[in-house]
């Protein structure tokens, strides 16, 4: 390694580099050649930034305290960090190395061993350093050279002179457990526990072609498409041919057909054949009788296979993570004894259990990274995704079944033991209770956050609204599991000027017309509460599916995440959608067991009665008593004293006109519900099923099956009647605009405009989903009774806040969809619900 | 634009009634206009003559101006759909000043003994707030007035269930001085109404003992006057609830946040039904807590901070943590607590923050002992598990403490209704046996074993009102 002769110094791609040498020997001027600034800590600039001064020796403390910090910071990211100190001492390396074990990393030490004289030479040059310390550091160096690696260093480069230190250049190699360019496709297979017969007959099921040698033994296997097999370890020990795994496992890694990493089963295995003083236990006598009958050029070849195994592979650009018991994301691609012990053993909390065996700890329950991370090790009657992870070691030794999964499909493969071959300590899955309840932590949540969303990038949730979302989250909301989806809130169209109105369909068409959308749907909207349906084929899909435990047909709730009734309406009305979906024969229509349904339910009286009792009937019983006695006052007063009242009178007339109007216009959307008799569900959108996210479809595609729903069950489900506008077109607007006239004039709350498709891109981007044109009448429940005698004042409002969060939150109710049918777990889907929840406690006008 | 209204109409039998208008400095002939503030007040005269006069006072207001101006931060639908405009009320008491001050004061320079003289009166208000404790009838008839009150129905055309509303029209009657009716109308109106519009400020005690003078001083409803006028300094919906109530045309969420303030504004019933019993309940806390040894504590679900008080007088507790799910509990906690005053030692081994049982947040296993008093029967029961799986299996401290209301024990309390829970938030309570198998099965999940004490006075038949379990991480074994 020390040879003078090498012109490139190989360091691993994320390591503590260390310059050593004394004051002047070329450090810094080397690693400023060699390395981008922000790589490089100097002690010197420590020390100039916490004392003005690089040459202030009393600030060395302190400067090595911010060093440390900051070092810790780079590698805790996973970013190489050189220290330029002189380092020459024992102890002040010690704490780099102690640094670099903490981070998981290796410590490269580059010493820069020039004769004192130029040393001294440099120093009169730049600083006046005393003699007597340059000629004690480099006496601290010549005695430390020597016992470098063995203090921790994994590579040591000694430079021998300034020509060296001149010529060396730095070369990087990636870490062994990075082959991240490797994109497979592969077939990732649980712990075989040398049950050759199930992995062969695994292989031929994931259609890998055995190879066979003259005896009849499989010694290869090759995929016709050129997948590679993935062993999570364990290949040995408790099975009955635990020669014969390794025989076909190793073949086929010699031929690139096949990584494996290593397996606490390995480990010891190669420690006992090392003749290593091992506990002979858990299967270990039956592997090493059985490699007893091997020949000796075999025992030996298995044993530098699996010496060399690696404790953990990243693959396909990362998104994968291969490891015998898992990893946690702070240790992906990290190379240190520690990681090594845990991609092997795994965590445990220092506890055993009733049979004896170590408590895991849960790690995959909080398990937030991106790669996904494929895992053995403990076996489980079922391999089931937990947060991104999942542990196929099913137990084939125990008489399971041994499970592989294809990789990027995330398909399973399973083949089942042919027998028990070995007794488990504990039954499979005892104690392990029910699925563990994907937790949601704290941190997914709280503070100020950035969902990448999909459609809309990257949208920001602040500190403050997400506080306040966390308590209604928390206090009210229905269970996580079911809570898949809130829907967002709506702008209207822009204000109109016309006579009499603040809003009127042409906005909306000349809105769509300027982003150049071909065709809109309007639809009658429905004055009732918002509330979004789950519906489960039946409870176990809520559980396999969702993981609610609760084992109910699914959830209805409102649009803050309540559920939407106390008592038991709820489940009645979410039993007669899923008959409705049964009979319309949507289950196997979209090939999915649940689905999630956005609509509005009816009379608006049955969620907000008392909202209507005691604010709307109350504010139209006192204004109508007091317009009314004004009136019948002014009346009087006006007989007897004609010509000065009248304004005031004609006024007041007006007044009780308004107020009116006012009570007719809540009254019609109050009527007296008994149980489920009253109650009406307009579905207006699917929004997403096992079969897709419904979001791409059009809203004719929507309203279609809807129909077909509304058939099924006419008297519970109300359709949605439509008309498709092409906004381009003059007299389709017209059309537009009229059946809007008509539908306010009877009464009716107003019109939705949206885009065909929901998800439809402008000039500008995403443009608005939606935009609600509400009639006249409607308006004075919003606005008040006389709202329409202030028209002036309140064409002002400003839409800008409004527009922006429909079209956030619209972006994250999608992306929460999108992210429950791409099958990504809970916290995932979650982050996104809330931050739609959030969002809506930023401040905007409620009128809009 | 002006465009609401509210009603007074003052009528007098003496002769010549029309001499009221002298009393009231406004000609029976002629209609006059004021501004004031919020809008404008007109006063003419329906009727005069000498046999009977009738003054009315028609107050316009502008509901953007007080939307504008009123209190509280922010939006709420209620404050733009609103029925002040309609009801006598505070708004209305600053009019009456306005236009009728010199009448109120008594003064009439034309007819100065018609002022000081008890003269036959009948007030008629069309629109009155009547919610409940103090009536209509309480207020007035105490001061001689006799008082006809009429319902005013919700919707009684449409909706005749719906019943009547909180409003009544009334008329009062009484043979009384002039400037004494309009000085009791202006003190008690506003205090019929609930809210008044505008925050009550030490200027407020003067204008009262001002204006109410010795009528106000004998009256038997004297204190609850004083306390409705003056103290509606509260705030009526928190901030938090109140950001969420802002949500488009959901009225739903307006109701559901008015729900929630309810909720929140809402004292622990039981509490005040035996105020004895969340000392207990404390003290049973803090001994449990001596037993185990431990030197650090987190209280989840602090409130207020009742329990952290008595935490920090616990010399042994080096490390005390708050935490609860709601900022404004937070926030009085740290000024109940006097946080910023404490020094810095004291203030060292206490922090305050927000987080939630449901979520899961390891850092909380580094305190020796979590307690969750009287928090569990605050959660919905399909979320129990996690909320088990985070503190027992995530945090997994060495000590849980949990208390919570015995449903057993409820039966003792004659002012709670059978079958009703102890606090409007509740989602359960347990009875006994109901939270030994809770417990137990927390402790066969996540290795740990259990007690469950009584705390407070113990029935031989029904237990005590609360259950403190204490539990006990299983230590390691092997």
């Amino acid at each position: 390694m020390s040879s003078p002769n090498i012109p490139e110094l190989s360091i691993p791609e994320l390591s503590l580099v260390a310059l050593v040498g004394v004051s002047g020997s070329g450090k810094s001027t080397f690693a400023h050649r060699h390395f981008r600034a922000t790589q490089i800590l100097s002690s010197d600039a420590f020390r100039a930034m916490v004392a003005d001064d690089e040459d202030d020796q009393s600030a060395t403390p302190d400067a090595f305290d911010a060093l440390y910090y900051l070092a810790n910071k780079r590698l805790s990211a996973g970013r190489l960090t050189v220290v330029d100190a002189t380092s020459v001492r024992r102890e002040d390396r010690a704490k780099l190395v102690a640094l670099a074990k903490q981070q998981d990393v290796l410590a490269t030490a580059i010493v820069f061993d020039v004769p004192e004289s130029v040393c001294r030479e440099r120093n009169v040059a730049h600083r006046d350093l005393p003699a007597h310390v340059l000629r004690r550091q480099h006496a601290a160096l010549r005695r430390s050279i020597r016992g470098l690696r063995k203090e921790g260093f994994r590579k040591v480069y000694v430079l021998s002179s300034v020509e060296e230190i001149e010529r060396a250049g730095i070369g990087y190699e990636k870490a062994y457990n990075d082959l991240r360019e490797r994109t497979g496709p592969f077939d990732v297979i649980g712990d075989v526990h040398g049950c050759r017969a199930e992995l062969v007959e695994l292989l031929g099921e994931l259609g890998y072609q055995v190879r066979t040698d003259d005896q009849g033994r499989s010694v290869g296997a090759r995929h016709p498409e050129g997948r590679t097999a993935v062993f999570v370890g364990d290949l040995v020990d408790r099975g009955e041919d635990t020669p014969g795994v390794l025989r076909l496992v190793m073949g086929m890694a010699e031929s690139g057909d096949a990584l494996c990493v290593l397996g606490n089963h390995e480990d010891k295995l190669v420690r006992a054949l090392t003749g290593k003083k091992v506990r002979i236990a858990h299967g270990l006598g039956d592997s090493l009788d059985q490699l007893a009958n091997e020949s000796e050029e075999f025992r030996a070849a298995a044993k530098t296979f699996m010496d060399g195994l690696i404790s953990h592979y990243r693959l396909d650009g990362g998104a994968l993570l291969v490891a015998h018991a898992g990893l946690r994301e702070q240790y992906h691609g990290r190379a240190s004894g520690r990681v090594r012990a845990l991609c092997m053993y795994g965590e445990t909390t220092g506890e055993t259990d009733e049979y004896g065996l170590p408590v895991r700890h849960p790690w995959a329950n909080d398990y937030r990274g991106s790669a996904t991370v494929v895992y053995g090790h403990t076996p489980v009657p079922e391999a089931e995704w937990v947060n991104n992870t999942i542990c196929l070691d099913t137990g084939c030794v125990f008489g399971g079944k041994l499970t592989a999964l294809r990789w990027p499909e995330r398909e399973l493969v399973e083949v089942p033991a042919r027998r028990e071959y070995y007794a488990p300590a504990k039954p499979l899955g005892a104690g392990t209770g029910s699925r563990p309840p994907d937790l949601l932590r704290l941190d997914d949540v709280l503070g100020a956050h950035i969902v990448d969303s999909r459609f809309l990038g990257r949208i920001t949730v602040r500190e403050e609204n997400a506080a306040a979302a966390l308590e209604v989250m928390s206090r009210f909301a229905i269970d996580p599991h079911w809570l898949l989806y809130l829907p967002p809130t709506m702008a209207p169209c822009a204000t109109s000027t016309r006579p009499g109105l603040l809003e009127h369909p042409a906005e909306a068409f000349d809105a769509y017309r300027a982003e150049a959308v071909p065709s809109v749907l309007c639809q009658e909207k429905h004055m009732g509460s918002r509330a979004v349906l789950v519906v489960v084929r039946d409870a176990e899909v809520g559980k396999r599916r969702f993981g609610a435990l609760d084992g109910a047909g699914g959830a209805l709730y409102t649009r803050t995440g309540r559920a939407f009734f106390a008592d038991g309406h709820g489940e009645a009305i979410i039993d007669r959608m899923r008959a409705a979906i049964t009979a319309t024969g949507l289950w196997e229509e979209l090939g999915t067991d649940w689905l999630v349904l956005d609509t509005e339910l009816l009379p608006w009286s049955a969620k907000a009665g008392s909202l209507v009792r005691g604010h709307y009937a109350r504010i139209g019983a006192a204004a109508s008593a007091a317009v009314g006695e004004s009136v019948a006052v002014l009346e009087r007063a006006a007989r007897r004293l004609p010509g000065e009242l009248e304004e005031l009178l004609a006024a007041q007339r007006v007044r009780a006109d308004n107020v009116a109007g006012f009570r007719s216009a809540y009254r019609r959307y109050c009527w007296p519900v008994d149980g489920l008799d009253g109650i009406s569900v307009a579905p207006f959108m699917i929004l997403a099923g096992e079969g897709g996210f419904f979001a791409e479809r059009d809203h004719s595609w929507h309203l279609a099956l809807i129909d077909r729903l509304v058939e099924a069950d006419p008297e519970l489900l109300r359709g949605t009647r439509r008309l498709a506008v092409d906004p381009g077109d003059a007299e389709s607007v017209a059309e537009g605009i009229r059946w809007w006239s008509e539908l306010t004039e009877a009464g009716g709350e107003g019109m939705v405009v949206k885009p065909m498709r929901p998800v439809s891109r402008g000039k500008r981007g995403m443009v608005q989903p939606g935009m609600k044109c509400r009639g006249r009448e409607y308006l004075r429940i919003i606005y008040g009774p006389d709202y329409t005698e202030q028209l002036d004042r309140l064409r002002s409002r400003k839409l800008g806040r409004k527009r922006s969060m429909a079209l956030r939150e619209y972006a994250l109710g999608l992306e929460s969809l999108a992210r429950l049918t791409e099958g990504e777990p809970l916290w995932r889907v979650h982050e996104a619900v809330f931050a739609v929840l959030a969002l809506e406690s930023e401040p905007v006008d409620p009128r809009l | 634009m002006i465009l609401l209204v509210v009603l007074l109409t003052i009528t007098t039998t003496h002769r010549p009634a029309d001499e009221l208008g002298f009393l009231l400095h406004k000609h029976p002939e002629r209609v006059q206009r004021f501004e004031v503030s919020a809008g404008s007040a007109h006063v003419f005269y329906p009727e005069s003559g000498p046999d009977r006069c009738t003054a009315a006072l028609l107050l316009e207001l502008d509901p953007v101006a007080l939307a504008r101006g009123g209190g509280g931060d922010g939006f709420a639908l209620g404050q733009y759909v609103n029925d002040r405009p309609y009801v006598a009320s505070s708004l209305f008491s600053v009019a009456l000043a306005r236009v009728f001050g010199s009448a109120m004061k008594g003064r009439c320079a034309a007819r100065p003994e018609l002022a000081a003289t008890a003269l036959p009166l009948e007030l008629r208000l069309p629109v009155v707030p009547s919610p409940g404790g103090l009536s209509v009838e309480q207020l007035f008839e105490p001061l001689g007035w006799s008082v006809r009150t009429e319902p005013i129905p919700l919707d009684p055309v449409t909706f005749p269930e719906w019943g009547d509303s909180h409003y009544v029209a009334v008329t009062l009657t009484a043979s009384m001085r002039l400037a004494d009716a309009l000085t009791q109308l202006y003190v008690l109106l506003p205090v019929l109404d609930n809210a008044k519009h505008y925050w009550v400020s030490a200027e407020e005690i003067d204008k009262l003992v001002r204006a109410g003078g010795t009528w106000l001083a004998n009256h038997p409803e004297r204190e609850a006057i004083t306390g409705r006028y003056l103290v509606r300094k509260r705030r009526f919906t928190e901030e938090a609830l109140e950001r969420l109530a802002e949500f488009e045309d959901s009225v739903e969420t307006a109701e559901a946040a008015a729900e929630e303030g309810e909720v929140a504004e809402h004292h622990d019933d039981a509490e005040q039904r035996d105020p004895s019993l969340a000392q207990q309940r404390r003290a049973a806390i803090l001994a449990a807590l001596r037993e185990t040894g431990a030197r650090t504590v987190a209280d989840l679900g602090c409130g207020e901070g009742s329990l952290l008080r008595e935490l920090l007088g616990e010399r042994a507790l080096r490390s005390i943590l708050g935490v609860d799910v709601a900022p404004r509990s937070l926030r009085t906690a740290a000024r109940r607590l006097r946080l910023d005053e404490l020094p810095q030692w004291q203030r060292d081994r206490i922090e305050l923050r927000q987080g939630s049982v449901v979520y899961a947040e390891e850092r909380l296993g580094d305190y020796d002992a979590l307690v969750l008093s009287e928090v569990i029967e605050h959660l919905d029961p399909p979320r129990l598990p996690a909320f088990a799986a985070a503190v027992f299996g995530v945090a997994h401290p060495r000590t849980v403490l949990v208390t919570t209301p015995n449903v057993e024990y409820n039966v003792r309390w004659d002012s709670l209704p059978a079958g009703t829970k102890r606090h409007g938030d509740h989602r359960f309570e347990w009875t006994r046996a109901e939270f030994a198998a809770w417990a137990e099965q927390v402790c066969a999940g996540h290795g740990y074993t259990v007690r469950i004490r009584p705390v407070g006075p113990l029935d031989a038949e029904l237990g005590a009102p609360t259950q403190l379990a204490i539990f006990e991480r299983t230590e390691v074994q092997a």
